[in-house]
C-alpha cells in the first residue's frame, strides 16, 4: 500500500476545505467498504482521505409533506431499522436490507451506498484494461464476461453497473441528493446523481471534485406506504443483484386504474435505472397483468443485451410484472 | 443410528494385540478439542507466527499466459523504504529439480499461465512489501496463449494414467453392441466447470533459518510430506527440515501438496538471512493453489425394458497446464458404480496455458458422478423406471470393473433409508406437475460414492510418569476434527478415559504419517495408533504390572505391513442423496428447500464432527450445483471472477432444511476402528440429486453446471396455470 494522509474533519465545511486543500487524488472516506477494498486492489491511490464520519449527518429527520431527510452519516442498518423509513418507504428499508451483508450494512452510509463503484471484474483487475479505470484503455468485458453486466444505457466505451440496492429505490422515490461543494450548497434529484457511461465511463456521477453529500432527502408520497424491492440474485444472500426492481403503485380501488407508479431497476445500467416509460404506460391503465406486461415492454424496448445477458431482459420483465401484481393485490 | 456398539471395534486381521476393555470414547459426539483455542483466537495459524526479526514477503504474479520475461526492472521498487530484496530468476538462488515443476520458482524465464509466480519482493513491512511489488516493472515476451478448453481440441491426447494411478481407459465386452441391443438408451454430454478450493485460511508460510536448519510453520494437508518436499527442493537432509502446522483453515486438497510459497518463503529466508513470512492472497489462490478441472463428459447409457444396463460408456475430456499434468480421474468411479455386461471409460487432456488442476474434495467421483447419475436418471426416465428402482436393479455382485468382492457396500440401504425419511413414496415422476405458488417443486436423488483407502503411518504412545497419555502422529487436522477424533480412538485402544489423552499432531518432528487426503486421514492415522497404544497397554499391563515407570513408557508402532498385507477387496463407501428444490417461475431462482443424504461409511468414531463432514460436503456439493464457477476469460487467459464476491460458494441463507444420516455398518476388512472416510463423499453425487430434482421441478434437463436462473427463466408450468 502507498502511503496516504488522513484527515477527520469536523464538519461539512471543513471538509470540503480540507479535500479542496488536497490533490485530484483526495477522497472523503465513508465507513470504507468500498473504497478501502479498492485501495488494497490498487484501484484507488488516495493521497488524502478526509473522514466524514463524524459531520454530525448522522440523524434522520421528518420533512414537511412526509418526506425524510437522511444524513449522509447514517449508517445503512440504522436506516434500514428506522420506524418512519419503514412505514413510509418499505421499498428503502427493504432495498438496504438486500444489500451486502450485517457487517457491512453496519459500516455503510447512506452517502457512500451512492457513490460505490462497479463490481465489474475487470474494473477491480488493475492488470487489465478498463476505459473506467484507465481512460482509453479499452473495455475487455464486452468480449469477455458480462453475464451480469448492463442491458441498457451501455456504451462502447463501458458495460459496467451500478451495484447499490439503495439506490434504486431511491431513484424510484425521485430522493433529491442534498451536495455541499466549494461553491455551495445545493440539490441533485434522482436518478440525476449517476450518469451513463457515455464515452467518459470513468465518471460515474454528476459530482464535481470536492462535492460533499452532506444528506438524502425522500420526498413525501404517502402511497409508498405500498412499495416493495425485489431483488433476484444468484445466491441467496451476500450477492449483488443480477436483476432488481424497486416499485411503489397508486390505484384507484374503486376503479381499479392505476393512478399513479413508481418504477426503478437495478442490476441493468450504468445508473439505478428509473424506468420513466414503463410508469407513463401505467398511469391511467387498468391494474391488470395486460397492462403490467405492456408498461415493461414500453421499458425495456430499449434494451440492448450482450452476448451473454439476453436473459436479463426477461428477467427484468417478469420481475417488473409480477412486483406490480404483488402490490396492486396487496 | 449412529452405531452405539463401541465394543463392537472390529479387530483388523493384523493388530497385534486383543483389544483391551473398551472405553466407549469411539461413537461418542465429543466437542473439538481445540475448540475453545479456535474461537478464542488462541490457536495460531500459520501466518500469525511472529519471529524476531521476521521480514514480509509478497509475490509477483505473471500478467500475460504464455511467453517469457525479457527484463525486470527492480530499481524504483528497492527505493521503497524498507526494501530488502527483489528475486527473479535471474537473481533467485537455483533450487533442486523435483517431480512437481510448480515448485521450480523463480528458476527460469518461461510463463506458462497468468498468474505465475514470476518476481518476488521482501521488506520490513507488508505495506512497503506490497507497494514495492506494484513497482516492480517486468518486461514480457509474449506468446499467443491457448486456454479454452474444447471437446474437438486438436491438442487431447489420452493420459497414461489418470489420479493417483488408475488406467486412463478401460473396456470390457461391446458397448456399442450393448447400445444397440438395448431398449431404451441416452447418449449425452454434461459439462462442469472450473472450481476452486478456496479454503478460508489462504495458503501461508513462515520460515526461519539457523545455519543449514530449516523450520517453517506452513499451513498444509500434511507436515512430514511437506518437509520431505523441501528438503529435496534445498538438497538438505530431511532431518534438518521441519514443518510445523498445528492448525489448518481448511485445504479440500489444496494443501495435499507444497504450493509455491512455501519455497518462496524459505527461498527468500535464505537470501535475506531473516526469517520470511509469505502469504498467497485469495485473488492469487485462482492461480497457483491449484483447482478443479473444468469437465467435458459424454454418457452413454443402454438398458433393457426392465432398466438393466446393457452398457456404459463414460469418456471424459479435460485439462491440464504445460507445467504439470495433473489427469482427475473424473470416470473411475462409473468403472465400479452398477453392473453391465459391456463398459468402457476414457479419459483425455489437453495441456493448455492455465494453471495446473489439483486435488479438490473428491476429484474424479465429485464430477464424474455428476454425469453418470444425471445420465442414471436420465434413463430411468427414458424407461419409466422409479430412479431408486433401477439403481436397484443394478446392484453389482462384485466390484465389476476388478471382480474383487466388496468389503461392504451400503448403497441400497441407504437408498432405502432415504426414501423413507425422505418421503419419496408414492413420488409422481412427471415433470413440471407441482405448484406451490409461483414455484414449481420437484425431488431428485443420486447416488454417492467414495473409495476407502488407507496408508501406511507411524505413530507413539506413551504413558506419562505424572500420569495421563500423550500419542504422537504427524497427521494433520485441517478443520475436520482430526485431532479429537485421534484421542478418543487412542482412549478407546488405551482403555482410558478421553481427558488422559494427549493427542500431538501438525508436526515433522513427529512420527511420519501420509497426508489428510483421500478420506483416508482416520484409516491411516488411526490404524498406527491403535497399534501404539495397544503395545504400550500390553508392555504397561505386562511388564510393568500397570505402573507407569518413572521415566514414563513409550511404544512406537508402523503400520506399513498391516496396510500391504490387507486383502485385496472392493473397499468404498456409498451413500444416497435426496434433493427438493422449489424454482421460481418468473425468475428461475432455485431453492434448494430440502437436502438429505445417508451414508454407508461404516463405523462412525465422533458423531458431531462426522455430521459436519457429511453436511459440509453436501453443502458444497449445493454451491457446486447452483453457484461455484470459475470463469475463464481466454482474451487473457486468467479466472476473472478471482476473489469471494465474484466467486460464489453458499452462504447460510442457501442452506434450508440439511441432514445428514448413516447407517449402521459393520465392515470387518478396514481398519482397527471399522470407519470409512467421509470427508468427501458428502460432496459426491449431490449436484445430480438437484440438477434431477430440477429436471422433476421444471421439465428442463440442465446438463452444465451450474444450474443459474438463466438456464431456468423459461420454464413453464405444466399444469396449465
Amino acid at each position: 500500500m502507498r502511503p496516504f494522509a488522513y484527515e477527520a474533519a469536523a464538519d461539512a465545511d471543513g471538509a470540503v476545505a480540507a479535500l479542496a486543500r488536497g490533490t485530484a487524488a483526495a477522497r472523503y472516506l465513508g465507513g470504507g467498504t468500498n473504497l478501502v477494498d479498492l485501495m488494497r486492489l490498487g484501484v484507488e491511490q488516495p493521497e488524502l482521505l478526509v473522514d466524514v464520519t463524524r459531520l454530525a449527518h448522522g440523524a434522520i429527520e421528518p420533512l414537511d409533506g412526509g418526506g425524510l431527510r437522511i444524513g449522509a452519516e447514517v449508517r445503512n442498518s440504522d436506516c434500514a431499522a428506522d420506524r418512519a423509513v419503514r412505514e413510509r418507504f418499505p421499498v428503502l428499508a427493504q432495498a438496504l436490507l438486500a444489500g451486502a451483508s450485517g457487517q457491512l450494512r453496519n459500516l455503510a452510509t447512506t452517502a457512500g451506498n451512492l457513490l460505490q463503484r462497479t463490481r465489474c471484474a475487470y474494473f477491480q483487475d488493475v492488470s487489465k484494461p478498463c476505459n473506467k479505470r484507465a481512460v482509453g484503455s479499452g473495455c475487455p468485458a464486452i468480449e469477455g464476461d458480462h453475464r451480469n453486466l448492463a442491458i441498457l444505457g451501455h456504451s462502447e466505451a463501458c458495460v459496467a453497473t451500478h451495484p447499490s440496492d439503495m439506490a434504486v429505490a431511491l431513484a424510484a422515490l425521485g430522493a433529491r441528493v442534498v451536495v455541499r461543494g466549494p461553491g455551495g450548497e445545493r440539490t441533485i434529484a434522482m436518478p440525476g446523481l449517476h450518469r451513463l457511461p457515455g464515452d467518459e465511463p470513468e465518471r460515474d456521477t454528476v459530482l464535481e471534485h470536492g462535492d460533499l453529500i452532506t444528506a438524502v432527502e425522500v420526498p413525501g408520497l404517502p402511497w409508498a406506504t405500498r412499495s416493495r424491492y425485489r431483488k433476484v440474485r444468484d445466491r441467496a444472500s451476500f450477492a449483488f443483484a443480477v436483476v432488481s426492481v424497486a416499485a411503489a403503485l397508486d390505484v384507484d380501488e374503486a376503479g381499479g386504474t392505476v393512478r399513479d407508479a413508481r418504477l426503478a431497476l437495478g442490476g441493468v445500467a450504468h445508473v439505478p435505472w428509473r424506468a420513466l416509460a414503463a410508469e407513463d404506460a401505467l398511469r391511467g391503465a387498468p391494474a391488470t397483468r395486460e397492462s403490467f406486461e405492456a408498461a415493461a415492454e414500453a421499458e425495456l424496448a430499449a434494451a440492448e443485451p450482450l452476448r451473454d445477458n439476453a436473459f436479463k431482459v426477461s428477467l427484468a420483465h417478469n420481475l417488473i410484472v409480477r412486483t406490480l401484481l404483488e402490490l396492486a393485490g396487496a | 443410528m449412529m452405531a452405539a456398539t463401541p465394543a463392537a471395534a472390529t479387530p483388523a486381521a493384523a493388530t497385534p494385540a486383543a483389544a483391551p476393555p473398551a472405553t466407549g470414547a469411539i461413537g461418542v459426539p465429543l466437542a473439538r478439542i481445540e475448540a475453545r483455542e479456535k474461537v478464542t483466537g488462541a490457536a495460531r495459524y500459520a501466518y500469525e507466527h511472529q519471529p524476531d526479526e521476521v521480514a514480509y514477503a509478497t509475490a509477483v504474479p505473471a500478467t500475460i499466459a504464455r511467453g517469457r520475461i525479457s527484463a525486470l526492472d527492480a530499481a524504483a521498487a528497492m527505493e521503497v523504504p524498507g526494501v530488502l530484496a527483489v528475486l527473479w530468476h535471474a537473481t533467485a538462488p537455483r533450487l533442486q529439480p523435483v517431480a512437481d515443476g510448480e515448485l521450480a520458482v523463480l528458476q527460469s524465464g518461461r510463463v506458462a499461465y497468468r498468474g505465475q509466480f514470476v518476481a518476488l519482493v521482501v521488506a520490513e513491512t507488508l505495506e512497503a512489501a506490497r507497494e514495492a511489488e506494484r513497482l516492480v516493472a517486468i518486461g514480457y515476451e509474449p506468446e499467443e496463449h491457448d486456454s479454452l478448453l474444447r471437446e474437438d481440441h486438436p491438442g487431447l491426447y489420452a493420459p497414461e494414467t489418470v489420479n493417483p494411478s488408475f488406467p486412463a481407459a478401460t473396456s470390457d465386452g461391446d458397448v456399442e453392441a450393448g447400445l444397440r441391443a438395448a431398449a431404451v438408451a441416452i447418449d449425452k454430454t454434461y459439462r462442469t466447470p472450473a472450481l476452486h478450493n478456496n479454503a478460508m485460511e489462504p495458503h501461508a508460510t513462515v520460515a526461519l533459518w539457523d545455519g543449514d536448519d530449516l523450520t517453517c510453520w506452513d499451513s498444509n494437508q500434511g507436515a512430514p510430506a511437506h518437509r520431505a518436499t523441501l528438503a529435496q527442493v534445498f538438497g538438505l537432509d530431511p532431518a534438518r527440515v521441519r514443518v510445523i502446522s498445528p492448525h489448518v483453515g481448511g485445504g479440500f486438497g489444496s494443501k495435499g501438496s507444497p504450493r509455491p510459497q512455501l519455497v518462496l518463503a524459505a527461498l527468500a529466508a535464505r537470501v535475506v538471512a531473516r526469517p520470511v513470512k509469505l502469504a498467497v492472497t485469495r485473488r492469487q489462490m485462482w492461480a497457483v493453489t491449484g483447482y478443479r478441472t473444468p469437465t467435458i463428459q459424454r454418457l452413454r447409457l443402454g438398458a433393457d425394458a426392465e432398466g438393466r444396463l446393457t452398457a456404459i460408456a463414460h469418456d471424459v475430456v479435460e485439462q491440464t497446464s504445460t507445467v504439470r499434468e495433473f489427469a482427475e480421474q473424473t470416470a473411475v468411479a462409473t468403472r465400479m458404480m452398477y453392473a453391465a455386461p459391456n463398459r468402457s471409460t476414457s479419459h483425455r487432456l489437453v495441456a493448455l496455458d492455465v494453471p495446473t488442476p489439483s486435488w479438490m474434495r473428491a476429484p474424479g467421483e465429485c464430477p464424474g458422478m455428476f454425469a453418470l447419475e444425471s445420465a442414471v436418471d436420465e434413463l430411468a426416465i427414458a424407461a419409466g423406471i422409479d430412479p431408486i428402482e433401477l439403481r436397484v436393479r443394478n446392484e453389482p455382485e462384485v466390484d465389476p470393473h476388478s471382480g474383487h468382492r466388496f468389503s461392504s457396500r451400503g448403497l441400497i440401504a441407504c437408498l432405502r433409508e432415504g426414501a423413507e425419511r425422505f418421503g419419496w413414496a408414492g413420488r409422481d415422476p412427471a415433470p413440471g406437475v407441482r405448484r406451490e405458488g409461483c414455484r414449481l417443486v420437484g425431488t431428485g436423488v443420486a447416488a454417492s460414492t467414495y473409495p476407502v483407502y488407507r496408508r501406511g503411518a507411524q505413530a507413539f504412545a506413551r504413558a506419562e510418569p505424572g500420569g495421563g497419555f500423550t500419542v504422537g502422529v504427524g497427521a494433520a487436522d485441517i478443520g475436520t476434527g482430526a485431532r479429537t477424533a485421534l484421542t478418543q480412538i487412542a482412549a478407546d485402544a488405551l482403555g482410558a478415559g478421553v481427558d488422559e489423552v494427549r493427542v500431538e499432531l501438525g508436526d515433522s518432528a513427529l512420527p511420519r504419517a501420509p497426508v489428510a487426503g483421500g478420506s483416508a486421514g482416520t484409516a491411516s492415522w488411526g490404524t498406527a495408533v491403535v497399534k501404539a497404544c495397544r503395545a504400550l497397554r500390553e508392555r504397561l499391563d505386562g511388564e510393568h504390572g500397570g505402573v507407569v515407570p518413572p521415566d514414563g513408557l513409550r511404544a512406537d508402532a508402523d503400520s506399513e505391513q498391516d496396510v500391504a498385507d490387507q486383502e485385496p477387496m472392493a473397499r468404498h463407501a456409498f451413500g444416497a442423496q435426496f434433493a427438493e428444490v422449489k424454482v421460481d417461475l418468473d425468475t428461475g431462482e432455485t431453492e434448494v428447500s430440502r437436502l438429505l443424504g445417508v451414508f454407508g461409511v461404516g463405523r462412525i468414531v465422533n458423531p458431531r464432527t462426522a455430521r459436519s463432514q457429511l453436511v459440509g460436503g453436501m453443502t458444497m456439493g449445493m454451491g457446486m450445483a447452483l453457484l461455484e464457477e470459475s470463469v475463464l476469460d481466454p482474451q487473457f487467459g486468467d479466472y476473472v471472477n478471482h476473489d469471494l464476491a465474484g466467486y460464489h460458494v453458499a452462504c447460510n441463507a442457501d442452506v434450508r432444511d440439511i441432514q445428514a444420516h448413516w447407517i449402521d455398518e459393520e465392515d470387518p476388512h478396514l481398519n482397527p476402528m471399522g470407519s470409512k472416510g467421509i470427508g468427501e463423499i458428502g460432496i459426491v453425487g449431490t449436484a445430480a440429486a438437484i440438477a434431477n430434482a430440477v429436471h422433476h421441478a421444471t421439465g428442463i434437463r440442465v446438463r452444465e453446471l451450474p444450474i443459474r436462473l438463466d438456464d431456468l427463466l423459461w420454464a413453464e408450468a405444466a399444469d396449465g396455470s
